[in-house]
């Protein structure tokens, strides 16, 4: 992996030298460095390519990591923020404490997963306890559920993904995923997969949600935006940049965390398929 | 005594530098010199070249070995391989892969099952029986099989063979049973009835030989007819899975076993297939009996790579296999997900944590070292193969 962080790094790196041959606009010169979470990582490419394409002096660099090792690389101050899909834990914070870094979340944005099924299928509504019977293996023929005498095909992302982890932690609450579930690499995947079986099942963000398949409504509540930055859609939960300390206001490490409160930082958040935390419309 | 000097690198590796004087051609001390000091040159760029690709190997190998022993030490060895249950995310982790190594033995195995028969069958076709015009066209075209990437492959297993078989499954499977035994079963009847034929006393055993291969072939067309309909039957409720991954793996190998057996082949001396006609051979006997043993260390090569091909495949696995870490029951069943190694080594990576060397990420080198480990002994195995026939060729 460590060749394609390297790469992905390298092309961010390069794209603003490509770019500033000619005199630099704005003139703050700043390099930011964000290690993390893989289901971040999205979002802060996006802001990165934004801010970059703005201010010309910046560097932005990504790597995807994962969560862990984007704390630990706050920690050890070889990286400017953190991206996390979680928060941080309380012996993360307290190596961070040691070592004189005092982690600040900034929650950018809401991640709602949808469970979805084949537009075939009858089955409108189920509960976290049921769609958590499924995936633990209790429950495995739709017409346990009211649908038709159809083995249920169970998919999942696969368990290095954030997505999986909130799906673990909000759904099947420390239980264990069954045998027999599918892993698949990416949330299109999941819907490809969900959107050409009968018996599937699936989980995926949002933006991942077409005509092609049916979310299902969770606990009564069907997910929306709406739904999912209220808080009443179960299966949602924010994510977050951590930067060491509040950051100084007017740099440009300042604009790269509050981005996702400006409406183009909201804008670029929906687009690719995540829930902004505050409402610009 | 008379002076060695016929290996114009002869002796440069001691720094001593005699004239080269071959009888008939003088050379003055500069042009010797120059001379010795080129083919100096050139043997450092080639050794150099030699020792990087294998230095190569041994920094590959060093560099897994070295993380994957630290998971041994962190968790030893019984969980590992014996145990199914691989859920490396949770707390506490569990490292059982047991079920992904079976995953990958299947595939492998069905994949080859696939792409070894039918592999050097086309061999045999391309070198023995079509035309040298018609070879020379179709060779490329099965050689593009390899150029195709591995993603595209994988691609049309999850999006086309996937829908494919759940919703056309059971008939594709009995079509199958047709395509793939009706051939075999002919070739095997007439071989039987041959054989049973010649049980018999010689005037009747001639006699008797084609009644007796309709006879084979009457049992033969109902076992099929059994089998398929009891193929037709079969319910797939998930396309991506063993038999899917093992055809598209079989289908990516091809390439490699019929271009390396049609090469191997092709190596027979003409003298040996001339010397069997003249002994009154058919084209089938020389084939079967001459051709294909004497390229048999070719054959086994083509097939030892076609088996590696498929079994360090990842891409498509990591698309299409279904990815479910549970050895399938029975574990012949190929109509159920499996997880194989090279798909969890993909897979995991990313959150594996690397900076503090946790045992999840050590984990996968364990993988890597053990896929390592056979394709290793894949190769020696075949290298040994190789040297027995070359030596029993060559008449020792």
């Amino acid at each position: 992996m460590n060749g394609r962080r390297i790469l992905l790094g390298a092309l961010v790196v390069l794209l603003p030298v490509c770019a500033t041959t000619g005199q630099e606009a704005g003139g703050r010169k700043a390099k930011i460095v964000v290690d993390g979470s893989t289901t971040v990582g999205p979002i802060a490419k996006a802001f990165a390519e934004f801010m970059m394409d703005r201010d010309q002096g910046v560097k932005i660099t990504v790597a995807e990591s994962g969560s862990g090792n984007g704390a630990k690389s706050l920690i050890n101050g070889s990286c400017d923020v953190a991206a996390m899909s979680r928060f941080m834990k309380p012996e993360e914070f307290k190596a961070a404490v040691d070592k004189g870094v005092l982690p600040v979340a900034h929650a950018v944005a809401m991640d709602g997963l949808a469970v979805i099924v084949h537009p075939a299928n009858p089955v409108k509504a189920l509960t976290t306890a049921q769609i958590a019977d499924i995936y633990t293996g209790g429950v495995s023929n739709w017409k346990d559920l009211g649908g038709p005498d159809v083995k249920i095909v169970i998919v999942s992302r696969d368990t290095n993904s954030g997505t999986y982890e909130a799906f673990e932690e909000l759904v099947l609450r420390k239980r264990k995923m069954c045998e027999g579930v599918e892993y698949v690499g990416s949330s299109g995947a999941v819907r490809q997969r969900v959107q050409t079986t009968l018996g599937a099942i699936g989980y995926a963000g949002l933006g991942f949600v077409d005509r092609t398949v049916k979310a299902l409504e969770v606990d009564g509540i069907a997910p929306d935006r709406d739904s999912v930055a209220s808080g009443r859609y179960p299966v949602a939960r924010p994510l977050f940049m951590f930067t060491n300390g509040y950051p100084k206001l007017g740099s440009a490490l300042h604009s790269f965390v509050t981005l996702h409160l400006t409406k183009k930082g909201q804008e670029i958040i929906e687009a690719i398929g995540f829930v902004p935390m505050t409402d610009y419309r | 005594m008379p002076e060695y000097t016929g290996n114009a690198g002869g002796d440069v590796a001691a720094g001593t530098c005699r004239p080269c004087s071959r009888p008939g051609l003088v050379l003055g001390r500069a042009a010797g010199l120059r001379r010795q000091a080129s083919a100096f040159a050139a043997r450092v760029v080639l050794f150099s070249a030699a020792a990087a690709s294998s230095a190569a190997v041994l920094f590959i190998l060093g560099f897994i070995l070295r993380d994957a022993l630290p998971f041994f030490k962190l968790r030893g060895f019984s969980e590992f391989l014996t145990s199914v249950k691989w859920f490396p995310s949770r707390s506490p982790p569990e490292f059982g892969a047991l079920a992904i190594i079976a995953g990958s033995a299947i595939v492998t195995a069905c994949a080859a099952a696939f792409a070894v028969p039918l592999g050097i069958s086309a061999a045999v076709c391309m070198s023995e029986v079509l035309p040298f015009r018609t070879r020379q066209a179709v060779k490329p075209v099965i050689e593009i099989l390899a150029a195709i990437p591995s993603v595209a492959y994988g691609f049309f297993a999850l999006v086309v063979l996937a829908p494919f078989l759940q919703d056309n499954g059971g008939t594709a499977l009995s079509a199958a049973v047709w395509v793939a035994g009706g051939p075999v079963a002919a070739i095997a009847c007439v071989a039987a009835g041959g054989a049973a034929s010649s049980l018999l006393p010689s005037r009747a055993g001639r006699a008797a030989r084609w009644p007796l291969a309709g006879l084979f072939a009457a049992a033969a067309f109902i076992a099929l007819r059994e089998l398929s309909s009891a193929a037709e039957d079969l319910e797939i409720s998930s396309g991506t899975n063993a038999l899917n991954v093992s055809l598209i793996l079989g289908i990516m190998a091809l390439p490699t076993v019929v271009s390396v057996s049609e090469d191997a082949l092709q190596a027979v001396g003409r003298d040996l297939r001339e010397g069997s006609y003249a002994l009154g051979a058919t084209r089938a006997e020389t084939v079967v009996k001459v051709v294909i043993p004497a390229a048999s260390s070719g054959l086994v090569a083509a097939v030892m790579l076609g088996i590696m091909r498929a079994a360090g495949e990842t891409m498509v696995v990591w698309m299409a296999s279904g990815n479910s870490a549970k050895v399938p029951s029975p574990i012949y069943n190929l109509l159920e997900p499996i997880r194989t190694l090279t798909a969890t080594i993909a897979g995991d990576m990313g959150e594996a944590d690397h900076v503090t060397g946790s045992a999840r990420y050590h984990a996968l080198f364990a993988m890597a070292a053990g896929l390592l480990l056979v394709s290793f002994a894949c190769n020696v195995a075949s290298e040994w193969v190789m040297r027995r026939a070359r030596r029993k060729n060559s008449g020792g």
